[in-house]
């Protein structure tokens, strides 16, 4: 690129610079493009490529879902899907859960409520599991709640099921108004 | 101007004006004094280099610097709110930051600016509650003072609420407007009187976690998501065999990887102690990003060679323990002897024996091991996500040979500790590395190697032998523990190596009047080191397993032969200083015992368990309800009294003890770390199952005994009793014992 800068065009024109081939994508309402390697995991493109640091490794294979995030409403691990699969596909992080103007999801404000929290590594990933759920399910019972795959090395269980079941409550009165 | 106030003999108050009329109180070591001050003008946000704990901002925003490092366990909440406290301040105008090591150079020694700096080891807040508290207090007594000139009305007629100082006749003054004219205060008044608990606004008050913004909208960032603009990446494999030797390394497919800068081989100091060296030799892979180091790892043409510890195995461990207590021989310690239990052994109306068996476990931390660090001609910075920082210090000190004011380490919020975290071989390894390839560098282990390279839980047997008289009184208690010292090797003398294995004092000591505690050494060169809740997690699993045996052998209930052992109320001595008050101890578990209905215990189709312990000066008992069909068992409730004296933050430790509780059981339910041919078999949290949301039980009910004792710590006291309580509980609806641990696979088993 360099090189185009240092040999203008003698023509006086500006000569168009191809557009770079990549993997275009929307992630929490903005769109990028991957430029690089197609094979690297999502995981790695949000936090070294874009750092949405939000998103946390899990493990190789997303053990205990730290690394989840939702890929058109599903949650997803994100060190298993490659960008080359994302093309077209809209992602949400942590980061995104929020409103534009910084208004929390009745999930997140539920969290926070019920101090769903222990050293909170691995609280986005369950945030985006039970994005996931609340999107299949308006009102989760216990049985739902189970299905979540995510491990807490704190025990922080019981207050992700209390928060889960309080912002279904407070998103069906929303609904409501 | 700055002044000093006597604190103790070796750290200091200190008061500041800072810049644009703050007010600072800060501690610092006395031999800082000494030193050139930094001008106020100069320190900004750089509370670290003061040894800040409090700053209040003429807007009224009020500074606290959390000194422990939180791992989830609450103190950069509960920390702060203890300051906050005395201070009166308004806890909504508060913002925490955690202080970075606290360390100057004291003629090339270093010198610890806030004392102990440790997090997780339930010590904390009992530390705190000692030295904290004088800070906010200070500042309270300056902004009164400025506000009595300011308003011509003496001090001890104003009141405050929320950071507002009102005088008798309606004027306020909020703190941002007083806190210049408070850092001119002199001299400091002295004593700073603290608090009648009586005027306590936050101290007992629930309080939700400080970060709690921060980690839903993830924002609050972990070591691992800090960033130097050029840091490489180093990902490294580990041999399986700590005396491994590298048999075959082919660099060529991971550097013809672009990005991938350099192959980079590690071996641990013989001379050093476990956890302050790389744990074993190793390759890293040392690449442009995480992603391209990964992939380096994986095209490495790799092979270890064992070496002695080749033919180790858990399973060969076990055996050796097995024989070690069915033979004679003496034991390596004879921890406690009280009474005569040969004597008593004589006068049997009933003996009882039960053998347990736990698992070698791993801590698991989610955060993996990791460490940022850079280091140039000025000095070393490293983020590190450490429970001990100034053990971390060491390692970076011996590595580089700085000058302590040289080194600069900063914490982040922690993903998990649980004792991991005090060792800080991953800290040499990246200092190590960053100074091969002479670049700022990020370590990072993948889960596979933190799950396979750690300092482990070692395995136990337990074999117990009681003698119960014609009363029923248990005459006789004859305990015999064997384990590998998570101490060998870690400069203690071959005398105390049981300390990490058994406690002195552990229930029932003191309470049975012939009681004899021994330990046997089992040799082993599995790495292994401190866990949270150790050594009582195994202890009391074996011993109130043991208990619910003996009320079994007397065919009678056994909350009743609980009560009996614990015996009316009184202190019961412990040695080394302290007590237990046995008041105390009967009441956790009859509160447990009345809320889970125990009077139904013998008619009820599920089971109920009950299990009590005492831990760092806390009571602790639960008491679970399992119920079962065919072979699935279903934890349907449980219950957990905690009596910490009390309590700063009572929604903390709630959390604390409920979050225990969860993993005592996940821990109890279905991991286990084996080893054959010497090598560690799991690899992922997939082949170590740690408990899922459908495993534990929808909700831990806690009940806090309010108290007004020195607050003690709470962030593992739930573990002891939970998995025990469990058993028992499986016991009674199954009518399967199970004495050994993980305990699903083993019920299943004798189901």
């Amino acid at each position: 690129m360099a090189q185009d800068h240092a040999v203008p065009a003698q023509t006086g024109e500006i000569t168009p610079v191809a557009i770079r081939p990549g993997i275009d994508l929307e992630i929490n309402g903005e769109r990028y493009r991957h430029t690089g390697d197609p094979q690297m995991p999502l995981l790695w493109y949000l936090r070294e490529v874009l750092r949405l640091d939000g998103t946390k490794y899990a493990g190789e294979h997303g053990e205990g879902g730290s690394d989840l995030v939702l890929v058109n409403g599903k949650a997803v691990s994100s060190i298993g899907v490659p960008m080359s699969k994302l093309s077209g596909k809209q992602v949400v992080t942590v980061e995104g859960l929020a409103d534009s103007k910084g208004k929390l999801h009745p999930l997140q404000q539920a969290f926070i409520d019920e101090d769903a929290i222990g050293c909170g590594y691995c609280t986005p990933g369950w945030l985006i599991a039970s994005m996931d759920l609340l999107n299949r399910h308006k009102d989760p019972n216990d049985g739902d709640i189970d299905t979540l795959p995510n491990l807490c090395r704190c025990g922080c269980q019981t207050r992700v099921r209390s928060a889960i079941k309080r912002a279904a409550g407070v998103m069906k009165q929303g609904a409501k108004a | 101007m700055s002044g000093q106030a006597g604190f103790s003999r070796r750290r200091f108050l200190q008061v500041i004006a800072g810049t644009a009329g703050a007010l600072i109180v800060g501690i610092r070591a006395a031999e800082a004094a000494d030193a050139a001050p930094i001008p106020p003008d100069m320190l900004g946000d750089n509370l670290s280099s003061l040894g800040a704990y409090v700053r209040i901002d003429q807007d009224g925003g009020v500074l606290i610097g959390a000194r422990d490092p939180d791992t989830g366990t609450g103190v950069a909440t509960s920390l702060p709110r203890i300051i906050a406290d005395e201070l009166d301040a308004d806890w909504l105008r508060v913002r925490v930051v955690p202080l970075g090591l606290g360390v100057i150079n004291n003629n090339g020694a270093p010198r610890w600016l806030y004392g102990q700096q440790v997090g997780g080891t339930g010590n904390s807040i009992p530390r705190a509650w000692h030295d904290l508290r004088a800070a906010g207090a200070l500042a309270r007594t300056l902004l009164l003072q400025a506000a009595a000139q300011q308003l011509g009305v003496p001090a001890d007629r104003l009141r405050v609420e929320k950071g507002t100082v009102i005088a008798p006749d309606g004027r306020r003054l909020g703190y941002g407007q007083l806190a210049a004219a408070a850092a001119k205060i002199s001299p400091l008044p002295s004593p700073i009187p603290l608090k009648a608990p009586d005027h306590y606004t936050l101290i007992g008050q629930p309080a939700g976690d400080i970060d709690a913004l921060g980690i839903v909208t993830g924002r609050t960032l972990y070591s691992l998501d800090q960033h130097f603009g050029d840091a490489v990446v180093a990902v490294l494999a580990h041999s399986p065999w700590v005396d491994g030797t590298l048999d075959q390394l082919d660099k060529a497919p991971a550097l013809a990887i672009k990005g991938v800068l350099d192959v980079i081989e590690l071996k641990p100091d013989p001379k050093l102690p476990p956890g302050q060296t790389v744990i074993a030799p190793a390759v890293a892979v040392i690449a442009e990003t995480t992603w391209l180091a990964l992939q380096g790892r994986r095209a490495l043409k790799l092979n270890w060679k064992p070496g002695a510890s080749g033919s180790e195995s858990t399973a060969a461990l076990e055996q050796q323990a097995t024989s070690l207590l069915g033979s004679d021989s003496a034991p390596t310690t004879r921890v406690r002897d009280d009474g005569d239990i040969d004597k008593a052994r004589r006068k049997a109306a009933r003996r009882v024996d039960a053998t347990y068996y736990q698992p070698w476990l791993a801590h698991a931390a989610s955060e993996p091991m990791n460490c940022l660090v850079n280091i140039d001609k000025n000095g070393a910075l490293l983020y590190v996500p450490s429970q001990s920082p100034q053990q971390a210090y060491s390692v970076v000190q011996r590595l580089t040979g700085l000058a302590p004011d040289q080194i600069d380490i900063r914490l982040s919020r922690i993903g998990g500790g649980y004792g991991r975290r005090l060792d800080h071989d991953y800290v040499a390894e990246a200092v190590l590395l960053a100074q091969a390839i002479k670049k700022p560098l990020r370590l990072f282990w993948p889960r596979d190697e933190d799950l396979a390279h750690d300092y482990y839980r070692s395995g136990c047997v337990h074999q117990f032998s009681a003698i119960v008289d014609a009363k029923r009184h248990v005459i006789a208690w004859n305990q015999r523990v064997a384990s590998a010292s998570a101490l060998t090797g870690r400069g203690v003398s071959s005398d105390r190596l049981w300390t990490s294995e058994v406690s002195v004092n552990q229930l029932p000591a003191g309470f049975v009047p012939n009681y004899r505690s021994d330990w046997f050494s089992l040799t082993s060169s599995i790495p292994r080191g401190p866990h949270s809740g150790m050594p009582d997690v195994t202890n009391a699993f074996a011993a109130d397993c043991f208990i619910d045996e003996i009320a079994h052998a007397l065919k009678e209930d056994p909350l009743d032969t609980r009560l009996r052992l614990i015996g009316d109320p009184r202190l019961v001595p412990l040695q080394g200083g302290g007590a237990i008050d046995t008041a105390r101890l009967t009441n956790v578990l009859k509160l447990v015992a009345d809320r889970i209905n125990w009077k139904d215990w013998l008619r009820s189709v599920n089971g109920l368990g009950l299990a009590c312990w005492y831990i760092n000066g806390a009571y602790v008992a639960h008491a679970i309800e399992v119920s079962m069909q065919n072979d699935k068992l279903t934890i349907e409730r449980v219950v957990c009294a905690v009596d910490v004296g009390r309590v700063i933050n009572p929604k903390g430790l709630e959390n604390q003890v409920a979050g225990a509780t969860l993993d005592a059981l996940s821990n109890a339910l279905n991991p286990a770390i084996t080893v054959k041919d010497g090598k560690v078999q799991q690899s992922g949290w997939k082949d170590y199952p740690l408990a899922s949301m459908a495993q534990l039980p929808n909700s831990v009910e806690v009940i806090t005994v309010p108290g007004e004792g020195d607050p003690a710590g709470a962030s593992f006291i739930a573990m002891p009793s939970a998995a025990p309580a469990l058993a028992n509980a499986v016991f009674r609806v199954s009518a399967v014992r199970v004495r050994r641990l993980p305990l699903m696979k083993e019920w299943l088993r004798l189901l």
